[in-house]
């Protein structure tokens, strides 16, 4: 074999994996793998302006294609500024593979220059990592580190390589290994008796998650037909939402904190619930133990720590999502099995959607910020958007008030809840979907923390769109602040703004200002019609609060519908419960 | 307001790891960063390559909690198996201690006597110490050091449990 370097070694180890973008930011320690990149003709670098962009656009690139997302940044800073968007993508369950280089192995424990123990500081905020210290080693662990960010429950690797493993020659490639081994089919006896349980419930509830959608096209439409055949309606996560049409008569909305009441009352009140590819979160839950108290808990998951991890289940099966759907609606078909009579259960559904829990105040002097989202949705639908958030109320309200009805087109940061995760994942959607509308629903607080990406956007010509919700506050701490602090607003004003519009135009983009709900329509248009990135500074109203909501420690039937049931403090046992 | 806390019951947990760098800082540092709790834990690797280690953790916690450390366990790549040992029937468990006391007279034929009750082996002595070392269950051990503490007790090492299944079968 001919000797390759190190630096060669994984550049072709990528290539073999089919990597076409690689998201990243040069340093003294990787510039062998720059080197080996320069004017490479099939691996294209996404030269970004902070490493968490590069982390960020890589998991927007992963969940918008569905292939896993590849980072490459230095030793030293450009590990640490990228540990968020690991972080992010390890509790999002996100396929990523982050290269990050070392300074040379002789030096490693010397305090040298941009040294930091990585794999010390990403261990448990990764699925897996890894210190290469012999070229030969590479190419087996790329080949180890892509089937365990993809496979099984997916999530972020990191692999280190010092710079003299990245200069040194080998011709030698050690043998490649496979500890990696994540259950597929489920048990026939386990799917069975949850065909047994649902079919004979007289309430059923399907509570779905991203792993629906980490599982794959084919697990979405298993969903549908499941949905179909059981007669059951839908809820989903924050995470899973597009794996069930939201246009869809099943469906119910989004559950947990701010999820509609129609999907939060079903939860409590149904007697099975068959949890697919979701993890009982506590912003899902609300209080333990008033959680659905009546009803048989069907659990199908691929990691098994996460069966009975907070909420104990009367059945869990460790399978992949989409296959065991598969075998449940196989077995359902084979044996024509018949659901109970759901005539009432639907008939309660249909009390609770009475409620229309997701309107809101009318204002004719300021945009609503669930209007915008609502003329937003209502004018870019046909097209089919990609649609990212930032952190905070217009997150929730775009959740709310957005509808997906394809998997792949939510893109959100549901677990870590990482302000500024918006716009670069834009731009990763966007590298992977160039033809496909993409647009930031932001916060002015959130932007600001990734605003140097505009750079990228307009360097790549990425026409990404990024609607800001501008309310002048970081709402969310707000609302919080409003609701448990007596309206004491500790350092939750935006103060000192950017005049974006003028911002995006210093970066070569177009701005866009929209101040009253009549310019709405137009203003959206206008963002549509530019063909090249554009930032609206949508002005909405200040104090508007995102509703419905479960206060932190209570149930599911105990959700504040409107800002006048709001009581302004809480109990130090509701207060200690984030 | 107060922090609640639950009932606990002690768990022997055996897994099977890759010898490789960094395993014993991914399994120890899952427990540390999942609060969950380790009481003790030994690792050497045990076989002729070199290539296989064993680490034996004794923890505590209510029983879903130990069974979400045996899940989290088996979701590290290196760990091929985790046996509870505690849940999976009858089981030895032996820790080795090395008991150092100080003293003259009548303490030190006293403490004679003790180690020889225990079956404590003198590995060292002087006119004025002796250092005793001890196997046995973690409860033996811990009578002992009681007891050594009266008649002189300077320093006590221990190695933590060590764990197998008995019968015929692997754990
Ligand atoms: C990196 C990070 N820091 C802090 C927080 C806490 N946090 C959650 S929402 C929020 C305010 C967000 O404000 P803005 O982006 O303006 O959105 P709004 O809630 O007003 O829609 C903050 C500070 C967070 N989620 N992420």
């Amino acid at each position: 074999m001919k000797e390759k370097s190190g630096a060669e070694i994984l550049v072709d180890s990528l290539i073999a994996q089919g990597v076409e973008v690689v998201f990243g930011y040069p340093g003294g320690a990787v510039l062998p793998i720059y080197d080996s990149l320069f004017e490479h003709p099939k691996l294209r670098h996404v030269l970004v302006r902070h490493e968490a962009g590069a982390a960020h656009a890589a998991e927007g690139y992963a969940r918008a294609t569905g292939k896993p997302g590849v980072v490459l940044v230095t030793s030293g800073p450009g590990a640490t500024n990228a540990v968020t968007g690991i972080a992010d993508a390890f509790l999002d369950s996100i396929p990523l593979v982050v290269i990050t280089g070392q300074v040379a192995t002789n030096l490693i424990g010397s305090d040298a220059f941009q040294e930091a123990d990585t794999v010390g500081i990403t261990r448990h905020c990764s699925k897996h990592n890894y210190l290469v210290k012999d070229p030969a080693d590479l190419a087996p662990v790329v080949a180890e580190a892509f089937d365990l960010a993809t496979r099984g429950r997916p999530g972020p690797v990191v692999i280190d390589i010092p710079k003299n493993v990245q200069v040194a020659s080998t011709g030698e490639k050690q043998k490649e290994r496979n500890r990696h081994n994540p259950p597929s089919k489920a048990d026939f006896a386990d799917i069975t008796q949850a065909i047994e349980l649902l079919s004979k419930a007289k309430a059923p509830i399907l509570y779905t998650g991203g792993g629906i959608i980490n599982s794959g096209p084919a697990a979405s439409e298993a969903l549908r037909e499941l949905a179909e055949l059981t007669g059951a309606p839908v809820t989903s996560t924050l995470m899973g939402l597009g794996a069930f049409p939201a246009s869809g008569d099943k469906w119910l909305g989004m559950l947990g904190m701010h999820g509609t009441y129609e999907a939060n009352m079903a939860m409590n009140q149904c007697d099975v619930m068959l949890c697919l590819g979701a993890r009982f979160d506590d912003r899902v839950t609300g209080r333990l133990d008033a959680f659905s108290p009546n009803s048989t808990k069907i659990h199908v998951d691929i990691d098994r720590s996460s069966i009975n991890k907070t909420i104990h289940v009367d059945l869990g099966i460790i399978a992949d999502v989409g296959t065991a759907m598969k075998q449940m609606i196989d077995i359902w078909k084979s044996r024509k099995t018949k659901s109970a009579d759901l005539s009432e259960w639907w008939s309660r559904i249909k009390g609770w959607r009475a409620v229309e829990c997701l309107n809101y105040p009318e204002n004719k002097d300021s945009i609503m910020p669930q209007l915008a989202i609502e003329r937003l949705y209502e004018l870019t639908k046909d097209k089919k958007p990609i649609i990212t958030t930032e952190v905070g109320q217009h997150q929730m309200w775009a959740a709310q008030h957005f509808h997906f009805d394809e998997p792949n087109k939510w893109l959100t940061s549901g677990g870590l809840g990482t302000m500024g995760y918006g716009m670069p994942a834009a731009i990763g959607a966007q590298m992977g979907n160039p033809d496909a509308l993409v647009i930031d629903i932001a916060g002015e607080a959130s932007i600001q923390m990734n605003i140097q990406e505009m750079g990228t956007a307009t360097q790549y010509r990425l026409p990404v769109k990024i609607f800001i919700l501008n309310n002048e506050w970081m709402g969310m701490v707000r609302q919080w602040q409003e609701l448990t602090y007596e309206g004491r607003y500790s350092s939750s004003y935006s103060d000192s703004l950017p005049d974006f519009v003028a911002l995006a135009e210093s970066y070569g983009w177009k701005g866009i200002r929209i101040e009253k709900p009549g310019d709405l329509d137009a203003g959206i248009e206008e963002m549509l019609a530019y063909d090249g990135p554009v930032m609206v500074d949508c002005r909405v109203t200040k104090d508007a609060n995102c509703f419905p909501m479960i206060p932190s420690g209570a149930s599911h039937t105990e959700m504040i519908l409107h800002s006048d049931e709001v009581s302004g403090t809480m109990d130090d046992e509701a207060k200690a419960l984030v | 307001m107060q922090i609640k806390q639950e009932k606990s019951e002690r768990h022997v947990l055996t897994l099977m790891v890759d010898n490789e760098a960094g395993t014993l800082a991914r399994v120890a540092g899952m427990f540390t960063s999942r609060g969950y709790n380790i009481d003790s834990l030994t690792v050497a690797d045990i076989n002729e390559d070199h290539s296989t280690s064993r680490i034996t953790i004794v923890t505590n916690g209510p029983p879903p909690v130990i069974d979400q450390i045996i899940a989290q366990c088996e979701r590290l790549v290196p760990v091929h198996k985790v046996t509870d040992l505690t849940d999976a029937g009858p089981h030895v468990e032996r820790e080795l201690a090395l008991v150092k006391v100080a003293g003259k007279g009548d303490n030190r034929i006293e403490a004679i006597r003790l180690a020889d009750i225990y079956r404590a082996r003198v590995i060292d002595a002087t006119t004025g110490s002796f250092v005793f070392e001890i196997t046995g269950s973690p409860a033996k051990i811990d009578t002992f050091v009681a007891l050594m503490r009266e008649v002189g007790l300077v320093e006590v090492a221990r190695t933590g449990v060590a764990g197998l299944m008995r019968g015929s079968d692997q754990s």
